[in-house]
């Protein structure tokens, strides 16, 4: 019986139908849900720390402002994101415990550190862009409330591009020490945004595909990066680390093939910054304890 | 507690659902609706809703086959061919008959 509801849901959900939070769902796909929502609500969080550091060090005042707003952006989206894991049953303080123990994971590119103001033109303009594909491909999710959150997420998320590759542009054009700057953040920023989208599985082996949460494939998704930033990219003047890079003739890009096993690594909390931004993160939730227990009553 | 925050893009049009947060109060809602959602100028007017206060009906059986209240219940087709097969007639067989 309850097999039978399970395929049936599964049919409608692969011919493109989307459910809504008190829908019967399968208990699999509810537990993937809530993982894959939650590590994405984990690297909107964590995500902000490297961009954070970097608030009192901007270089004008305009661009302080337009960091600080992308910022709020960003721990905006965590809330957005979490409220939808709760509402499929795991409490948000519940994900903050998980996240600041190890237990559950955030995306590979948040735990690097930053090394200057070029890093931060570079993360705003490729990492968001790199994101951005992901999250417009869930636009399509055959779980309706995280789709919809999907939408102002990615209608955030443009400025966030604009305001990188302004970052970007202006360092490109400035004093050769500027541009130098920027070669080097994209030089250390290429391999973990091969590493972004992941391993490339099959589509039709991708769980997360066959239960339409994601309608893209890894490779399609980076291809789709690929194929829109590398001439972005390479138009300015700036080289990118891979010899092999390269769009063959059937338009498909060809690269060295990434590290994976480096990718486990950084993913699993042994990444350059993993440590450190975790433990700022148990830190920070530590000081503000209070806040929570004295506005929320339940919680004290 | 949670709220549901339903925002018009512009006037005229109607209210949207945009997503939920939690506030202890009404107050905290009413800045949090604000930041949340219209702090780019996205939105001309909030509904900020408490969830519990929300009455969700999901379920709209039609046992009755009430089809006549919908333009699908009426299946005029076969019908209208015949009846304009019969004025057709009408006409030639008057035309046939004219001065
Ligand atoms: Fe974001
Ligand atoms: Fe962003």
């Amino acid at each position: 019986m309850s097999d039978a509801r399970t395929a049936e849901f599964l049919e409608f959900v692969q011919a493109g139908g989307q459910v809504e939070t008190d829908d019967w769902l399968p208990d699999e796909y509810r537990k993937r849900l809530i993982k894959f929502i939650e590590m994405h609500g984990n690297s909107e969080l964590m995500g902000v720390l490297p961009e954070r550091d970097w608030i009192l060090r901007a270089p004008t005042l305009q661009r302080k402002l337009a960091l600080t707003a992308k910022i709020q952006d960003e721990v905006g989206h965590c809330q957005l994101i979490y409220r939808v894991v709760e509402d499929l049953g795991k409490p948000r303080a519940q994900c903050l415990d998980d996240l600041i123990s190890g237990k559950s994971k955030f995306h590979n590119v948040f735990h690097y550190p930053t090394k200057s103001w070029g890093d931060v033109g570079v993360i705003a303009w490729l990492v968001d862009a790199a994101a951005i594909i992901s999250q417009k491909a869930l636009l399509k999710c055959s779980y309706a409330p995280y789709a919809r959150v999907m939408k102002k997420v990615c209608w955030e998320e443009s400025f966030h591009i604009l305001h990188g590759r302004d970052t970007v542009l202006a360092m490109v054009t400035g004093t050769p020490e500027q541009f130098e700057l920027v070669q080097e953040a994209v030089t250390r920023w290429w391999e973990p945004l091969m590493h972004f989208h992941g391993t490339p599985i099959a589509a039709e082996e991708d769980p997360m595909v066959h239960w339409r949460i994601k309608s893209q494939g890894n490779e399609d998704a980076r291809q789709q990066f690929l194929d829109g930033y590398v001439p972005q990219i390479r138009e300015l003047g700036l080289e990118l680390p891979d010899p092999k890079l390269r769009r063959n003739d059937e338009g498909v890009w060809e690269y060295t093939e990434p590290d994976w096993e480096k990718l486990t690594a950084v993913v699993t909390g042994h990444g350059p910054a993993s440590q450190e931004r975790l433990a700022f993160r148990r830190l920070s939730r530590a000081e503000v304890d209070w806040v929570s227990k004295a506005m929320l009553p339940e919680a004290a | 507690m949670i709220y549901e925050v339903f925002r018009q893009e512009r006037k005229g049009q109607p209210f949207v659902h945009g997503g939920s947060f939690h506030a202890p109060d009404r107050p905290f809602a009413d800045a949090y609706a604000r930041e949340f959602y219209a702090r780019r100028q996205e939105s001309v007017a909030l509904w900020v809703v408490p969830r519990d206060e929300i009455l969700e009906i999901d379920e709209f059986p039609d046992e009755f086959d009430l089809k006549y209240r919908r333009v699908d219940g009426y299946s005029i087709k076969a019908r209208l061919a015949i009846a304009r097969e019969r004025a057709g007639a009408a006409t030639s067989s008057s035309d046939g008959e004219g001065p």
